[in-house]
């Protein structure tokens, strides 16, 4: 058999093929060539064969057939099959092959050979490929090589010890003797290497940690770093007029670990980081690598103030820098510098605003993401104004963060109601269709709270859209508004803008194109359809138009709009009269502070932990040892004692409630059906918003009960049934005082089982007025919905005749029809 | 932490490849294309730093061929953008007119 090709040859013929089939068949050829080789235990050019595998293995082909014949070439004499056998060894086999164990063997003799390279190349493939079990019957002669005085092995076992560390953490403690006189050593390999184990036995173990920082080692490791510095220029080690930059960088990652959160550690190192990041040259690229070491070490440990303005100066300088590498390093590094040195990174402010227009993207992200973690109340409409550009300007994969975090800013600190709208505005014109589902509710709730801006919302929605209805977020906000407030489209009154005149029917023409429009989605059109009809009551002269328009929907596809103008069709017919009542203005939405689920109920101060992430008010400290009395007077473990909210509470409970019931703002809500004769339902168009018929106490009326009749001391409960929320019960408690003297500090608490819910809102006095002169009211709000029988167990404190009364009462007299 | 050190040429065949994590082989060479893909698509005057998945790249262009590395968040970019050089360097020391 003619000898085997060489591996020049080989990689020559691979080359000249010009196809990726030509070379496949290339390459099979010669596989099945070496297969065949192999089989006949060729021991002359197994070593070629096996290179050629090793090649033909990296370009992407399967070469496990080759694993015992690296295996064989181990154990040869041979240095030159040596060495492929273990390249192949470390290329091809890992712990997945169970091959691998027989190597042990093998490498343990050449741990121990006298060619010091060929115990190099065991140490190497022990290093790359050792599984646990090897590492541990091996690990002791790795320890005794690490302290030989060979610089070429002592290097390679320290490397070799970091692996065995990395598959066997126990082992770790073995090699700490080893490691004392490390850092003795003149020889830059075996320093070098001596610092990656120093720093993986303190990444690894807190005690290691301890104990290096005991042992002195930052002094070692400063003299190391200072004479790398000071010393001249050393042929060997130059790379660009710097000594040993690999090395610097090393040992000033060992002594940021070495320095986090310790003190003792930081201060002996202020010195030679100051000295770095003076002395080293930037004007080369290396420089500036280990001025961005040095500045991540100084932003990591306990640095003095001084030095740290040092590091963010540096930072700065960076940014100035043509190259962009750097300028990327540095926006980096201040990113994650801007929640530590706020003010310090704020000075930069300008040059990061200009990165924004940079032509790279990674640039421009790390930009985007500092410059929004810069915005403050000072400065926030010129970067509103940067970022706005940006905005318009940027990749789409950015517009969606970049949108979130301008309405996030915008939020927190908006100069003013009309900016804070405009910004909005902008925003939807320019990137609509990336913002988030959320910003068309939130921004309607914001229009509805800046109750003088309406008009000029509306016109400027109105001009928006005049032109072009495609964005869909802008379209629902825009029709919302023209819902709402077209009466104050049409009578032309705005102060902040020049007001423009529109009638009635150019109103109507843009909702009607929006409806029919093919862009429009289908969540769009039911605004549109909503807002036409709420414009029925707003205008005057063409209601009829109104009308046309919700008949033909009437018969529309989607399912949606049609049960809508059916809906509104009634209403035109038979419920006429209380048409103006029900699309009259929407009350202003109070804000909520939170953007998670909702629920009707606050427990303060109390267990409850499903309870929404609004803060307890103050007074919960002190209601909540009155609870403890509740619970322990009341005993059982099936109450749940509720304290009555303080005040401020109260608007933000009710927005709770509301927005839960509001649901999407879609104002579908819950499927209501056709309107039934007997009970006047209102619509789901409201939702619930309009206080007044919320709770509909013209529906069979509830017996009012009283509660308690003691000492003088009376309360009445009257109930109210909300309409929309069947679950929910509305007691309102009136307390009156028979005797001749006045209740002061009246306090009223109640507690439910536990299957309600409770909510108790502020009563309107705490003095109850001599003679039943007048009552303390205040309102409960049940939430029942497993419509169990309502029982309560009230407590109730006040002072009379100088002396503080309090007594306990349970109420079981609840009327059917308030909780069934 | 490396994760992988690649010399690939203009077209995309690779020259040199180490890994240093287990790839599959079959995912590896989806994994170089890529990678080249992504670096090809840069200018000149862009930065060398990419972002991908959950690594980075930092890749030099020598003539046809690039070099490039995946490196996780430890690790320093511009030391190891050094190391690039370093390492051209050497090659060009031992096997003269690389």
């Amino acid at each position: 058999m003619p000898a085997p090709i060489r591996l020049r040859e080989l990689i020559r013929t691979i080359r000249t093929a010009r196809t990726q089939a030509e070379e496949r068949e290339m390459i099979q050829k010669e596989c099945a060539a070496i297969r065949s080789s192999f089989r006949e235990e060729d021991n002359t050019y197994r070593c070629r064969n096996v290179a050629k595998l090793l090649y033909m293995h990296m370009l992407g082909y399967p070469a496990h057939f080759g694993q015992l014949e690296c295996l064989k070439l181990i154990a040869s004499q041979k240095f030159t099959d040596k060495r492929i056998g273990y390249l192949g060894a470390m290329l091809l086999l890992d712990e997945r092959q169970d091959v691998h164990l027989l190597m042990t063997n093998c490498i343990k003799n050449d741990l121990n050979h006298s060619t010091q390279y060929v115990q190099g190349l065991a140490l190497c493939t022990l290093g790359c490929m050792g599984s646990s079990e090897m590492c541990r019957d091996l690990a002791g002669e790795v320890e005794k090589l690490l302290k030989t005085s060979n610089s070429y092995l002592r290097k390679k076992a320290a490397l070799c010890a970091v692996h065995v560390i990395r598959k066997v953490p126990e082992l770790m403690e073995m090699f700490l003797p080893a490691t004392k006189n490390l850092l003795n050593e003149k020889n830059h390999g075996v320093l070098h290497t001596s610092v990656v184990l120093l720093t993986e036995m303190c990444e690894r173990s807190p005690d290691m940690l301890a104990h290096f920082r005991k042992v002195n080692l930052v002094p070692q490791l400063v003299r190391i770093l200072k004479n790398l510095i000071m010393s001249g220029y050393s042929p060997e080690h130059d790379v660009s007029g710097i000594s040993d930059p690999f090395l610097q960088v090393r040992i000033l990652r060992l002594l940021r670990i070495l320095g986090r959160n310790d003190d003792d550690s930081s201060e002996a190192m202020n010195d030679i980081l100051a000295q770095v990041a003076t002395n080293t040259e930037t004007s080369k690229n290396v420089g500036n690598a280990i001025l961005y070491e040095t500045v991540l070490t100084i932003m990591d440990i306990k640095s003095e103030s001084g030095l740290r303005v040092l590091a963010i100066n540096i930072l700065g300088r960076f940014l100035l820098n043509n190259d962009k590498n750097i300028r990327y390093v540095a926006l980096t590094s201040l990113l994650k510098t801007v929640q530590t040195d706020h003010n310090a990174v704020q000075r930069h402010r300008s040059t990061i605003v200009d990165c924004l227009k940079d032509l790279d993207v990674s640039i421009k992200r790390r930009a985007m993401e500092l410059s929004f973690a810069l915005v403050n109340g000072n400065n926030v409409r010129g970067m509103m104004k940067e970022l706005l550009y940006f905005l318009d300007s940027c990749e789409p994969e950015f517009k969606a963060d970049c949108a979130s975090g301008i309405f996030l800013a915008a939020e927190k600190y908006a100069p003013s109601k009309r900016w804070h709208i405009d910004t909005i505005m902008r925003v939807l014109t320019t990137a609509g269709s990336y913002v988030r589902d959320d910003a068309v509710p939130n921004l309607i709730q914001l229009i509805t709270n800046s109750v003088e801006m309406h008009a000029y919302t509306v016109q400027r929605l109105y001009k928006a859209i005049l032109g072009d209805y495609s964005q869909q977020p802008l379209v629902q906000v825009a029709s919302w508004c023209i819902g709402e407030y077209g009466d104050l489209l049409v009578s032309g009154q705005c102060e902040e803008e020049e007001p423009i005149q529109v009638t009635e029917d150019e109103v109507l023409d843009i909702l009607e194109s929006v409806l029919i429009s093919n862009m429009s989605a289908s969540v769009t059109r039911g605004y549109a359809l909503t807002a036409i009809m709420k414009l029925s009551t707003r205008f005057t002269c063409t209601v009829n138009r109104i009308k046309k328009v919700v008949s033909i929907y009437g018969s529309s596809i989607d399912v949606e709009l049609q049960q809508r103008a059916v809906e509104y069709n009634a209403l035109f017919k038979k419920y006429d009269h209380m048409r103006p009542a029900l699309l009259e203005r929407m009350p202003v939405m109070e804000k909520v502070t939170t953007n998670g689920p909702t629920e009707i109920v606050q427990t303060n101060g109390e267990t409850e932990p499903a309870v929404l992430e609004t803060k307890p008010p103050p007074s919960g400290l002190q209601p909540a040892s009155q609870a403890n009395d509740l619970l322990d007077l009341l005993g059982g473990s099936d109450i749940t004692p509720v304290i009555p909210t303080a005040p401020t509470s109260k608007p933000a409970s009710a927005g709770g409630e509301l927005l839960d019931l509001l649901g999407d703002l879609n104002l579908t809500g819950s499927p209501v059906p056709a309107p039934a004769p007997q009970t006047a339902q209102p619509p789901f168009l409201l939702d619930g918003l309009s206080s007044q018929p919320l709770f509909n106490d013209t529906a069979a009326g509830i017996p009012s009960i009283t509660a308690y009749n003691k000492n003088g001391l009376k309360i009445d409960f009257t109930f109210e049934r909300s309409n929309t929320n069947p679950s929910v019960t509305v007691i309102t408690i009136q307390a009156s005082n028979s005797t001749e003297l006045d209740m002061t500090d009246f306090v009223f608490q109640a507690a439910v089982p536990k299957t309600f819910q409770l909510q108790l809102l502020s009563p309107s006095s705490s003095v109850i007025p001599a003679f039943n002169s007048g009552t303390i009211t205040q309102v409960i709000k049940v939430l029942n919905p497993q419509k169990q029988q309502l029982r309560m167990r009230i407590k109730l404190t006040y002072n009379h005749k100088g002396s503080a009364m309090q007594d306990l009462a349970e109420v079981n007299n609840f009327p059917p029809q308030s909780w069934q | 932490m490396i994760k992988f050190f690649l010399m690939v040429n203009k077209q995309g065949q690779t020259r040199l490849s180490r890994y240093y994590e287990h790839v599959e082989i079959n995912k590896r060479t989806m994994l170089e294309a890529e990678v080249i893909k992504k670096c090809l698509s840069r200018s000149k005057d862009q930065c060398s730093f990419i972002e991908y998945k959950d690594f980075k790249l930092v890749y030099r262009q020598y003539a046809a061929l690039f070099v490039v590395v995946g490196i996780n968040e430890t690790e320093n970019e511009m030391a190891v953008y050094e190391l690039i050089h370093n390492f051209v360097e050497v090659l060009d020391k031992y096997f003269s007119r690389v």
